[in-house]
């Protein structure tokens, strides 16, 4: 099949985990393994294309509604599972095209079930859960928040393949009233509007960015970088707090987040009265 | 639960809580008197972005940030002006409401428990800013998650912008969420929808089809807000003082084997209409 060739989403899946992560029941467009990584049990979650999905706004790598609450099922069931040990590293592997757009998915509660999956995955780092997302294709606005955003750590591979962005350029335009040309211009000079990961890099959100490795063909010497480098990103993740403040500690995001570091002061500064 | 009488728009004698500003909507929540605002236009915290692309940036970003009390306990409010870009969320806007419940949830842990209550606005991402607005809605959703394990997180949605985007997801994770008629609640707008699905999936100018789908009413009668109030400034303020100090019940956000049941008993194929889903999801009784 001709999508095969731009899956990245399952081909790291399976690489990571020598498994495509079909589970016995559920859509088969949210996939779960387990494998080692860094001597550790770990869980690997991935949403990928399914041309026969049940709800056809979700056919090409979207979240849609019953992917949100997969998802949200999936880690829950994970929190629930390691209650009173060691909370094993959770891995979403992120190549996810949009959320579904859909007259059934609104009236359904699209919004509810991304919301869930955020809430799962937050409540997984809260619980003492390393959570890693690894970006090797794309990682568009509400699916990106549902599947990878409340990560501990983020990491991407340096690719033509992984973008993220709030909107497709096609929307955004029309939304904001600008032509493709135009956006394309823009985002070449203001860094928060680019697609390209290189681009978003320079926000400063990134733990790592994986230079020098394929999205689409890794190779085992490929399979094995990124092995170390998620391994690296959960040693530092278990070493630090359970909050997402570390986005806001790099050098990148001191230049480009410099409004965001200062609002906190400045609203810490003021909060109880004088 | 709560349902108010009467038809749209607001009601004869009272006063109306969509036409405030945001300023004057967080004045309307807290406790007379006590309103101080943080961050407020004269410390001139602008977005660092929009004048890079010849957009008038305003002094506070469209976001109110007060403190003050609710009920007589200790609260923080933040609250998006709808009049302003659409109330989208930038990097200075998101990182406003982003501060405050980080600053509310540090209290909370340090056993002084302040009440947030987030007044709803918003088309979701200020597109201008994009990958930094998205960044700034995934740290506030961190926060209300965190948050909501010390106090309620009380979320409204008023009108007329209505909430969309990823702000309806941090609709979506309040503990209790409070809506209008007016109100539209949906994670895409219906005219991304057009541009993305096409006209035969949603028609963005048939107003009746969008308001049965993400309307206000609709959304409390499916089971998916827990208030539907009036446009009374006074009434939405009694509601927010008393779900502010109540226990919540379990958020739906944490529901995800009854949603995926219920999604299961669902044909994609023939959906159901908007009213039929009243009766199987919510209040059957609701007008």
């Amino acid at each position: 099949m001709q999508r095969d060739t731009v899956q990245p989403g399952l081909r790291w899946l399976e690489a990571l985990t020598a498994s495509a992560g079909l589970r016995e029941s559920g859509p088969r467009t949210v996939r779960l393994a387990d494998a080692p990584l860094g001597g550790e049990a770990t869980r690997f979650i991935a949403v990928v294309p399914d041309a026969a999905n049940r709800f056809p706004r979700a056919r090409e790598g979207e979240v849609g509604l019953e992917e949100g609450w997969t998802l949200a099922l999936l880690v829950r069931a994970t929190i629930a599972a390691d209650r009173g040990q060691r909370p094993r590293p959770i891995v979403a592997i992120v190549d996810v095209s949009s959320q579904a757009y859909g007259r059934r998915e609104e009236l359904l509660g699209i919004h509810l079930a991304c919301a869930a999956a955020v809430d799962a995955y937050a409540s997984a780092r809260l619980a003492g859960h390393p959570v890693v997302a690894l970006l090797v294709g794309k990682a568009m606005s509400g699916a990106f928040l549902a599947h990878g955003y409340q990560a501990n750590r983020i990491l991407a591979l340096a690719s033509p393949e992984v973008l993220v962005h709030a909107m497709s350029k096609a929307a955004a335009a029309r939304v904001t009233r600008r032509s493709v040309a135009e956006l394309e211009e823009l985002g070449s000079r203001i860094p928060p509007l680019a697609y390209d990961i290189a681009s978003f890099a320079r926000l400063g959100l990134l733990h790592r960015l994986i230079s020098g490795v394929s999205a689409t063909a890794p190779s085992p010497e490929d399979v094995e970088r990124v092995r170390g480098e998620l391994a690296a990103a959960i040693l530092d993740a278990r070493a630090s707090g359970r909050d997402l403040a570390v986005r806001l500690t790099s050098a990148a995001s001191r230049a480009t987040r410099a409004a965001s570091i200062a609002v906190r002061q400045r609203l810490a500064e003021q909060w109880d009265a004088p | 639960m709560t349902l108010a009488g009467g038809g749209p728009g607001g009601l004869p004698g009272r006063p109306s809580f969509i036409e405030l500003s945001a300023r004057e909507r967080a004045r309307a929540i807290l406790d007379a008197g006590t309103f101080r605002e943080l961050l407020g236009p004269f410390e001139r915290l602008k977005s660092p972005w929009l004048e890079l692309q010849g957009v008038v940036a305003q002094s506070d970003d469209g976001v109110v940030i007060a403190r003050g009390r609710i009920g007589g306990a200790s609260a923080v409010v933040a609250a998006i002006e709808g009049a302003y870009q659409g109330g989208s969320v930038g990097e200075v806007s998101g990182a406003k409401i982003a501060g405050a419940l980080e600053l509310a949830l540090r209290d909370c842990e340090r056993g002084r428990p302040v009440r947030p209550v987030l007044l709803l606005e918003t088309g979701g991402v200020r597109l201008q800013e994009a990958n930094l607005g998205l960044a700034a809605i995934a740290e506030v959703h961190a926060a209300i998650v965190a948050l909501r394990r010390h106090v309620p997180v009380v979320g409204v949605v008023a009108g007329l912008v209505g909430c969309f985007g990823g702000m309806a997801l941090a609709a979506a994770l309040c503990s209790h969420l409070v809506v209008t008629r007016q109100a539209r609640l949906g994670m895409n707008g219906p005219e991304v929808i057009e541009q993305e699905a096409g006209i035969g999936e949603l028609d963005a100018g048939d107003q009746a089809l969008v308001w049965s789908l993400m309307g206000g009413e609709q959304r409390y009668a499916s089971g998916l807000a827990d208030a539907l109030l009036e446009d009374d400034a006074e009434a939405i303020a009694a509601e927010v003082r008393r779900v502010s100090q109540s226990t919540a019940a379990p958020p739906r956000s944490e529901q995800a084997q009854r949603f995926l049941e219920r999604l299961a008993a669902i044909d994609p194929g023939q959906p159901p209409e908007p009213r039929a889903l009243r009766a199987l999801w919510g209040r059957p009784e609701a007008p």
